[in-house]
C-alpha cells in the first residue's frame, strides 16, 4: 500500500534518524542523554513540562467531566447548542485561541483593567509568561476535546443501569462512584491521554504565554534545534519526548482496557 | 443516560461555556477597536484593521500558502488514506496487525518531533523544495484522520454488494468507484473536513518546514506577534474563525454535528 510506504519513509525512518544521531557523540553511545539529565537547566524544563502537562490534565478531566455529564443529560435541542459551543474553539486554530489569552492577561489587559479601574491593584500584575498562564491557556485548549470525548462515552451508558441502581436505592452519590464512574473510566483513561499528549507535546501555547521564562520540552527543542543549531541536542530532547509520549500511550491504553466493566 | 441535574452542575457548566466562548468574543471585539493597540472592549467601532490585512502582503502570501498545502496535503492524504482504509477493513483477517497501528504513528509522534525529523531528513537530508516538504508533512499529519474516519465508516459496509458487483462483471476499479465510494461518502466528507481544519492550524510541523520565502498563515501570526501588538492580528484571527464556521455549516449540512462526537 501506498500509505504504508509513505509512512516508513517520511514518518518512521526520519525520526528513528532522528534519535539514532543521539547515539553517535563521541563521548559514548548515552553521552548526550547523561548530559541532559545531568543539567540542572534541562531537568527543570523536562520537570515543568511534566507538571503543567500533569496539571492540565487534571483540570480538564474534571471540568471536562463535569460538563459533559451535565450535556449528557440535556434535552437533544440544548445538547446540540452545548456540542456546538464545545465544537467550535476545538476547530479554532490553536495560535488564535491561544492569542486570546494574551489579550486577557497581558499588562494591559482585560483582567489588568478590570482589577485596576476597580482599583484593587495599584500597577498592572504580570500574569503573562508564568506557569499559571500557561497553564490557564492549556486549559483553554484541551477542555473542549476532552468534553467531546465524554459526551460520547456517557451518553452510551444504558439509562437502565441508572435506574436500576436508583430502584435498588442506591443514592445519587453512590450510583455516581459505582455505577457512572467506573462505566465512564476508559473513555476518562482515552481523554487523559490526549490532553496529556497534547500538552507535553505543545508548542505554540508555551512560546506565546510562556516565552523563555517558561520553557517547555516543545519549545525548548524549537529553541535548540533553530535558535543555537544544535541539532544532537535537539534530537536529543526528540527523543525523550517520543519515548514519554509512546510510554504513557501504551501504559494508559492497556489500563483503560483492563478497567473496561462492559468487557468480559 | 438521563436524571435530573444538580443546579449547582448546571451553574458549573454554564461558566464552563463562558470560558470557553469569551475568549473568542474578546477577540472579535479586540478586532473592532478603533485604537492602535490591542484592547477589549473595543474604543469605538472601525472596519479598517480587517482593510489592514488585505493590505499587508505577507498575510495574503501565505494564506495562500496555507490554502495550498492544505488542498493538496488533505487530497493527497485522502488519495493514500482510503486505499488503505479499504484495505484494512476489506483483508483485515489476512493483515498483520501492526499494520493498522502503524498509521496512528503520525498521531503517536509528538508534532514537533515529527517537523523536525522531516527538516533534517527531507528539506536539508534531500534537498526538497520547502513547499512540497509542507504538502508532505501535512498529508502524513493527516493521514490517520483519512485512514481512521474513512475506516469507521467502511466498517459498517457490506462488502457483498462490491463482491455482487464484481460477480457480474464490473471492473474493480469501477466497482470501487461507484459501488464502494458512494457508500462511504460520509466519511470520506468527515475525513477531509477534520484534515483540513488540523492543516489549516497547523504550528508544529510547518514551523520548521517554513523559510524566509515561504510560510503559513499561523506561522506568519506568531512571527507578527513577536513585533507587532495590534488589532490586526485580532482581525486577522476572526477571519479564521470565520473560516471555522463556514466548516461547521458544511459538517451540520452534511453530516449533522453530532458525528463529532461519536
Amino acid at each position: 500500500m501506498p500509505a504504508t510506504i509513505a509512512v516508513v519513509l517520511l514518518l518512521v525512518i526520519p525520526v528513528l534518524l532522528t534519535i539514532a544521531t543521539t547515539f553517535g557523540e563521541a563521548g559514548g553511545p548515552f553521552s548526550t542523554y547523561a548530559a541532559f539529565f545531568k543539567s540542572g537547566f534541562r531537568m527543570a524544563v523536562l520537570y515543568r513540562t511534566l507538571q503543567i502537562a500533569l496539571i492540565t490534565t487534571a483540570i480538564a478531566l474534571v471540568v471536562g467531566f463535569i460538563t459533559a455529564y451535565v450535556i449528557a443529560q440535556m434535552p437533544g435541542r440544548l445538547k446540540s447548542i452545548m456540542i456546538i459551543a464545545a465544537v467550535f474553539p476545538l476547530l479554532t486554530g490553536v495560535v488564535v485561541r491561544s492569542f486570546a489569552w494574551l489579550i486577557i492577561l497581558g499588562k494591559n489587559g482585560i483582567i489588568n483593567n478590570v482589577l485596576m479601574s476597580v482599583g484593587l491593584i495599584g500597577e498592572p500584575l504580570s500574569m503573562l509568561y508564568t506557569q499559571g498562564s500557561v497553564i490557564v491557556a492549556m486549559v483553554y485548549l484541551f477542555v473542549p476535546l476532552m468534553i467531546l470525548t465524554l459526551v460520547g462515552v456517557l451518553e452510551g451508558i444504558p439509562r437502565d443501569l441508572i435506574e436500576a441502581a436508583a430502584s435498588l436505592g442506591a443514592r445519587p452519590v453512590p450510583t455516581f462512584l459505582q455505577v457512572i464512574l467506573p462505566l465512564a473510566a476508559p473513555g476518562l483513561i482515552v481523554g487523559a491521554v490526549l490532553v496529556f499528549t497534547g500538552s507535553f507535546t505543545s508548542y505554540a501555547t508555551p512560546q506565546l504565554l510562556g516565552g523563555e521564562k517558561q520553557m517547555m520540552m516543545g519549545t525548548f527543542l524549537y529553541q535548540r534545534a533553530m535558535v543555537t543549531f544544535d541539532w544532537v541536542g535537539a534530537s536529543t530532547i526528540a527523543a525523550i519526548m517520543v519515548v514519554i509520549t509512546i510510554g504513557v500511550v501504551l501504559i494508559m491504553s492497556r489500563m483503560a482496557r483492563r478497567l473496561n466493566p462492559m468487557a468480559v | 443516560m438521563a436524571t435530573r441535574i444538580h443546579p449547582i452542575l448546571g451553574a458549573f457548566a454554564i461558566l464552563v461555556f463562558f470560558f470557553l466562548l469569551a475568549p473568542l468574543v474578546i477577540i472579535v471585539g479586540s478586532a473592532l477597536s478603533d485604537t492602535t493597540f490591542l484592547t477589549f472592549p473595543p474604543q469605538g467601532l472601525t472596519l479598517r484593521w480587517f482593510a489592514n490585512i488585505f493590505q499587508m502582503e505577507a498575510f495574503r502570501r501565505t494564506a495562500i500558502t496555507s490554502l495550498q498545502v492544505a488542498l493538496l496535503g488533505t487530497g493527497l492524504s485522502l488519495l493514500i488514506g482510503i486505499p488503505a482504509a479499504y484495505a484494512l477493513n476489506r483483508y483485515r483477517v489476512e493483515l498483520p496487525r501492526w499494520l493498522s497501528t502503524l498509521f496512528v504513528l503520525p498521531i503517536l509522534v509528538p508534532e514537533i518531533v515529527f517537523g523536525f525529523a522531516l527538516l533534517k531528513s527531507i528539506t536539508i537530508g534531500l534537498g526538497l523544495p520547502v513547499f512540497i516538504s509542507l504538502v508532505v508533512g501535512h498529508a502524513l499529519l493527516i493521514l490517520p484522520y483519512s485512514v481512521r474516519v474513512v475506516g469507521a465508516s467502511l466498517a459498517s459496509f457490506d462488502f457483498s454488494i462490491e463482491e455482487a458487483a464484481r460477480s457480474l462483471g464490473c471492473p474493480p476499479l469501477k466497482t470501487f468507484m461507484t459501488v464502494v465510494l458512494p457508500n462511504i461518502r460520509a466519511g470520506v466528507i468527515a475525513a477531509f473536513i477534520l484534515a483540513f481544519i488540523t492543516s489549516i492550524n497547523d504550528v508544529s510541523v510547518s514551523v520548521f518546514l517554513t523559510g524566509p520565502g515561504i510560510s503559513t498563515l499561523p506561522i506568519q501570526i506568531l512571527a507578527h506577534m513577536e513585533q507587532f501588538f495590534d488589532p490586526t492580528i485580532a482581525s486577522v484571527s476572526v477571519l479564521l474563525m470565520l473560516v471555522t464556521v463556514g466548516v461547521m455549516a458544511i459538517v451540520e449540512a452534511t453530516l449533522g454535528l453530532t458525528f463529532l462526537t461519536k
